[in-house]
């Protein structure tokens, strides 16, 4: 299980003695998990053999990396309770999940799929209202803080001048961030995307990750938004996290800052890919480069 | 650094409040809509009471609005007091609500089967109802009451649901009805928004169309002949005691179907993204399908099963409405739609008196054929 490759020692194995490594913001991470196993029926996903033991720090952006199947999308289930837990325990800002309603916790805990699905005939302000539900009583009446928190969402996303088209109509890039809109306007300290910039060209996949690791938390002045995303892009991902959480076969294999996390043995173990890790020379973030035997023989 | 055990807003003055502009152009978008909403249902309710107004004056056989005044407060006028009391009124009364009812089921399924097509007269419900019904004429000529036959079409409805859910669900891993468990896009939800629920429909309305043939068979002249009558749609049998069943059957429905509509507004984003909501889809769409499969079966017993009314009245809703689905609209839509055609096919054909429904199926196969022709283009 281990990913060591002596020279980032601690790397996989930090999150399994329950101090994370990132601990900037003080020890307490905004989501904790502890003895987990997900899986469907008999089959465990997550947390085969051993179960899972996984912080994620709060105000932080994380991601979470692994081939296909690897279990990354199941851990997102259970995050947002579609999936019960097998065993184990959840806790999300300190508290455990276990009868935590299920609208109060959209208040709380945000989920952007992987393919929402876009109904006929509506305009970006109306898809965005949507993300108000969890805050609206039995009959939906519009409030004040309604208004302000789409009008939040839509600046943030920069689509107030988009508001009154129709979702059908935006580029692709645009719908993106109309649906990360439509999260933003849940006001929730937790966001969780599954794979955001799937179908983006690269510009568009820059951009809204960069919009996604400064979300304001807008339950807390001044703080930063607990951020996890499940991304395919390893570039993408060293780029934009401050926490790479690696996993295969259904575990965690390693947890920490993306220096410490992208290593070659890592990247060997999860996903069997030869690869060199440069640093990135303007930004200094870990810049995966995979080579193939060809590659080796002509270099 | 505290871990918040209670994440509830704080005071909004901490936090940087969006742009001017911005809470402007929501502001007037959202007004815009309800001003919209507003307008359309005004709009549709006075439409409904002129078309009334036509169905119960005008015609073969014309009331001045002083003796339709006169004959209402109880004044009788020989010919006419008959005419407009058993015949021109309640003919108009009974298409308004049934339409109401089969408008308000169309809204319900469209919205919790994510479908075009989706609708109780598509997915055998209305069938369902219509073989109950003509099963009471079959076991007892005598006994078909309104409230006998409203219960026994009530039953075949939700029985036809029942049989159409319990097929869709089969096969999916923790498909169990109503589940416990917090259970999202899989089971329950996931069959609602598939295409199985739609399949599954369809077959068994087949099914209870040959049913309803064979029965039909086994009648007397007499019932046969006022059978097939019903069978096509018509308004040719309502009474005021049925209009009474049907009304009070809406009075109890409508309110509920207009709330779990509502409440399943975050199941039009895909079952996972109404999960991150809060939203549990599958629950609610249980309780959505059952309030308009009892919506469609009531309106079925008091006028036959009405071809395509559920189906036509949501997509001419939400066009009126700017795509905003809304089931008090398409309630109005049904109502004028029924009452219009029962007009028409009762006036504008000369002597032959036309059942409604053969007017509204005419008028509902073209739109479900643009329905299927542009669900095959999207997907």
């Amino acid at each position: 299980m281990n990913t060591e490759s002596g020279e980032h020692p601690g790397a996989g194995t930090a999150d399994r003695t329950g101090t994370g490594p990132v601990a900037a913001e003080g020890p307490a991470p905004a989501i904790r998990l502890r003895g987990v196993t997900l899986g469907y029926g008999d089959r465990v996903v997550v947390g085969p053999g051993e179960p899972l033991d996984l912080d994620l720090p709060a105000g932080r952006t994380t991601a979470i990396i692994g081939a296909n199947g690897c279990g990354k999308s199941t851990l997102l289930r259970g995050l947002t309770r579609q999936l019960p837990l097998l065993t184990g325990t959840l806790e999300v800002l300190g508290r455990s999940v276990d009868r935590w309603p299920a609208r109060s916790y959209a208040r709380t805990v945000a989920l952007l799929p992987q393919s929402p699905v876009a109904p006929d005939g509506m305009t970006v302000e109306q898809l965005v209202d949507r993300g108000r539900h969890p805050h609206r009583g039995w009959f939906g009446a519009r409030t004040a803080a309604d208004t302000e928190a789409i009008a939040r969402a839509l600046e943030l996303t920069d689509l107030v001048d988009l508001a009154g088209t129709d979702v059908s109509e935006l580029s692709g890039g645009q719908r993106q961030r109309a649906w990360l809109a439509l999260v933003l306007a849940q006001q929730t300290p937790v966001v969780l995307l599954d794979e955001p910039t799937s179908y983006l060209d690269l510009s568009h996949q820059v951009e809204l990750m960069d919009l996604v690791r400064s979300l304001p938390d807008s339950t807390a002045a001044g703080r930063r938004a607990t951020v996890v995303a499940v991304l395919h892009e390893l570039n993408l991902a060293a780029r934009s996290a401050d926490h790479i959480v690696a996993m295969a076969g259904g575990q965690v294999v390693a947890a920490g800052p993306p220096g410490q996390v992208m290593t070659p043995a890592l990247l060997e173990e999860v996903y069997g890919l030869d690869a060199d890790v440069v640093p990135d020379p303007l930004l200094g973030h870990p810049v995966v480069l995979p080579r193939t035997p060809a590659d080796r023989l002509e270099g | 650094m505290s871990a918040p055990a209670r994440p509830a807003a704080p005071a909004p003055a901490d936090l940087p409040a969006a742009a001017p502009v911005a809470v402007a152009a929501v502001r007037s978008l959202q007004s815009g809509s309800r001003r919209r909403l507003l307008a359309v249902t005004c709009s549709l309710a006075v439409a409904l009471v002129l078309a009334m107004g036509v169905r119960v004056l005008l015609g073969a056989y014309t009331v001045t609005i002083p003796d339709f005044v006169a004959i209402l407060g109880g004044e009788t006028i020989p010919g006419a007091s008959f005419i407009v009391l058993q015949e021109k009124l309640p003919r108009a009364v009974a298409g308004a609500l049934a339409g109401a009812g089969f408008g308000a089921a169309g809204a319900l399924f469209r919205r919790t089967l994510r479908n075009p097509l989706a609708s109780p007269d598509i997915l055998g419900v209305t069938q369902g109802a219509a073989v109950a019904a003509v099963g009471m004429l079959v076991l007892d000529a005598g006994a078909g009451g309104g409230a006998v036959m409203a219960a026994a079409a009530l039953a075949g409805g939700l029985a036809a649901t029942a049989v159409v859910l319990g097929f869709s669900t089969a096969g999916r891993s923790g498909g169990r009805l109503g589940a416990g468990t917090p259970g999202g896009s899989g089971g329950l939800a996931g069959a609602l928004g598939g295409t199985a629920f739609i399949v599954a429909g369809i077959a068994v309305a087949t099914l209870c169309q040959a049913v309803l043939s064979g029965a039909m068979l086994s009648l007397n002249q007499h019932d046969l002949q006022s059978a097939a009558i019903w069978t096509a749609g018509s308004l040719n049998a309502v009474t005021w005691e049925r209009i009474a069943v049907l009304a009070v059957l809406l009075v109890v429905l409508l309110p509920a179907g207009g709330t779990l509509h509502a409440h399943l507004a975050p199941a039009d984003l895909g079952g996972e993204l109404a999960h991150g909501l809060g939203s549990r889809p599958g629950r609610t769409g249980l309780g959505a399908l059952a309030v308009g499969a009892l919506l469609a079966a009531a309106a079925t017993a008091a006028t036959g099963p009405l071809a395509f009314v559920a189906l036509l009245s949501t997509p001419v809703a939400r066009g009126l409405t700017g795509g905003r689905p809304s089931l008090p609209v398409a309630a109005l839509c049904g109502a004028v739609i029924v009452v219009v055609a029962d007009f028409l096919a009762a006036e504008a054909f000369g002597g032959a008196r036309l059942p409604t429904g053969v007017l509204t199926g005419a008028a509902g196969a073209p739109l479900m054929l643009w329905l299927l022709v542009r669900s095959g283009r999207r997907s």
